[in-house]
């Protein structure tokens, strides 16, 4: 089978490559305002010039829905960049050290993966004000464990290789063997956690926006369109289906894509690319 | 006779082990128990043994990539057991090794031409591709071998590529763990007339370390027979391979495979427990 283009690589690599164009699309156009409020079609049902409908304010669903991809696309940039800068030094760092200070940083580490993100993030809100700046690095910071753990063991298996033992014994220090022998052979890792952590980022950006800790109105944002939903749950449920399909989506479709890069990077099918 | 390159003093290494009990002292695995050799400028030096003897480890400390529990390893006049890494560039530049695994060996993500040239780069040796395709020729690759990575090279090319990397920062000891040991039987032989032509053109001296008495037997005039991390017996290859004195050499020498013992089905682990033949 050809290994570069499995199933979840194509579907996921589908799915994110639509949400960017969305994204894209919404810097020039937009059906709507998103945020033009316009209290004469207030709920208004779907229809030909409102494809999804529109909310409590008259706003158009689908041009919210459009804008949102953007903060949902820009928190998740933001928060995995936060998490691999810390994350990949810090992981590459433990690989290399010896026992003790390596046990002291990955059980800092173990420390704050056991403090739930959504909970460091809120305090972050409470703390430096809610805002997307503060959800996104309070997200990032959550995500820095998890970057730090998979690279740590991707990096030990590198040290453990006779190219890098070749490398001592022709005098390289260890700053350069990180640079130039492990950095390398960790990039495939880097990217399918990178992926993957775009998605939980994507889903705690809501969760936060709908606890109010993230995106301040009136930038749309999925997960406020979810909260603002919740008083019309019975009589007007498409508010709520439509940006929670949109979440899931672009959750799925991350996961997806980490999967496939993962298949696609397998380090034990490495040598016959 | 010829000044000693090499000399290792009752050199003990212990590994501890991860602590099973917080109130027990954690569990000690002994490598090395006193082993105590010398190999001479210009000679052919194996190590035979087993896996898990304490060859790796042996070399490991030879080459200044771990370090002894105690014991003095002396390198061409200087004491380098405790020396720290700044003052070990002579070392670097005289003793270079050739690995086991031709897979792990060399680094996937960098072309050839980089890899040869990497020891010359660390240790600021002008890296010129005449250098690159030098050492190319010399093991036999083609010139525009170094434009490629190292999947595209079979196990004995790479093992060749290996083997222009140690060379080329002019070293004066080459030391070879197991190099051929991955190989096919069929590319085995080429590999070490390779080293061994390479050993006599640039005047090396060799330390070659295998699990297989008769590899060692084709390249090395002396070898080492290690059993549970210590030298069971020194002599010349011919002797020990000839009139092995030692009762863990005879079953290694009792143990190499022959046509007559492959017919009758006899395994390997049966041979060593000394199962008459």
């Amino acid at each position: 089978m050809n290994r570069r283009l499995n199933p979840s690589l194509i579907v996921g690599g589908f799915i994110v490559g639509l949400i960017v164009l969305i994204a894209l699309l919404s810097f020039i156009w937009t059906p709507y305002d998103a945020t033009l409020v316009d209290s004469s079609i207030r709920l208004a049902k779907p229809s030909w010039s409102h494809w999804f409908g529109t909310d409590k304010f008259g706003r158009d669903i689908l041009s919210q829905l459009m804008v949102g991809a953007r903060t949902t696309l820009f928190v998740g940039l933001v928060a995995v960049g936060v998490a691999a800068v810390i994350g990949v030094p810090v992981g590459i760092l433990a690989a290399m050290t010896p026992r003790w200070p390596s046990e002291v940083i990955m059980r800092s580490n173990d420390l704050l993966l056991a403090f739930p993100a959504l909970l460091l993030a809120i305090m972050f809100g409470a703390v430096f004000g809610a805002s997307t700046l503060t959800a996104m690095i309070a997200i990032g910071i959550a995500t820095v464990p998890s970057f730090a753990r998979v690279i740590r063991s991707g990096a030990l298996q590198v040290m453990r290789t006779e190219y890098v033992l070749a490398a001592r014994a022709a005098g390289r220090r260890p700053v350069p063997i990180a640079v130039r022998h492990v950095l390398p052979n960790v990039v495939s890792l880097i990217t399918v956690q990178a992926s993957v952590s775009f998605a939980i980022a994507v889903l705690a950006e809501a969760a936060l926006s709908f606890l109010g800790y993230g995106t301040a109105p009136p930038t749309p944002s999925w997960g406020r369109m979810l909260q603002e939903s919740q008083e019309f749950l019975f009589s007007a449920p498409r508010l709520a289906v439509f940006p929670g399909l949109a979440i899931a989506v672009a959750v799925l479709g991350f996961n997806l894509l980490g999967d496939g890069l993962r298949d696609r990077f397998d380090p034990r099918l490495e040598d016959r690319r | 006779m010829p000044e000693p390159v090499i000399q290792v003093t009752d050199l003990v290494r212990d590994y501890p082990r991860p602590r099973t009990s917080l109130f027990r002292r954690a569990p000690v695995v002994h490598a090395l128990r006193g082993v105590s050799f010398e190999v001479r400028a210009g000679e052919r030096f194996g190590i035979v043994g087993e896996s898990g003897c304490g060859k790796s480890t042996l070399l490991r400390i030879l080459a200044a990539l771990d370090r002894a529990t105690s014991g003095q390893v002396v390198v061409d006049g200087t004491d380098i057991t405790n020396l720290p890494e700044r003052r070990l560039s002579f070392l670097r530049e005289n003793l270079q090794l050739v690995f086991q695994d031709p897979m792990s060996s060399l680094d996937p993500r960098m072309r050839v031409r980089d890899i040869i040239a990497e020891p010359l780069v660390v240790q600021g040796h002008p890296a010129s591709g005449d250098r690159v395709r030098e050492l190319l020729d010399a093991v036999g690759l083609p010139p525009n071998a170094g434009d490629r990575y190292p999947h595209q090279f079979s196990g004995g090319q790479r093992q060749r590529i290996s083997i222009a990397r140690a060379l080329a920062p002019r070293p004066k000891i080459l030391v070879a763990d197991e190099p051929v040991s991955a190989l096919d039987v069929s590319v085995r032989a080429q590999v070490l007339n390779l080293i061994s032509d390479l050993v006599d053109e640039l005047d090396l001296t060799l330390v070659f370390v295998s699990h297989d008495l008769s590899v060692v037997k084709h390249v090395c005039d002396r070898v080492a027979v290690m059993n549970a991390g210590q030298i069971v017996e020194t002599g010349t290859t011919g002797e020990v391979y000839a009139t092995p004195a030692h009762p863990y050499t005879r079953r290694l020498v009792a143990a190499i495979p022959t046509l007559a013992r492959a017919l009758t089905g006899t395994t390997t682990t049966d041979l060593l427990k000394g199962a008459p033949t």
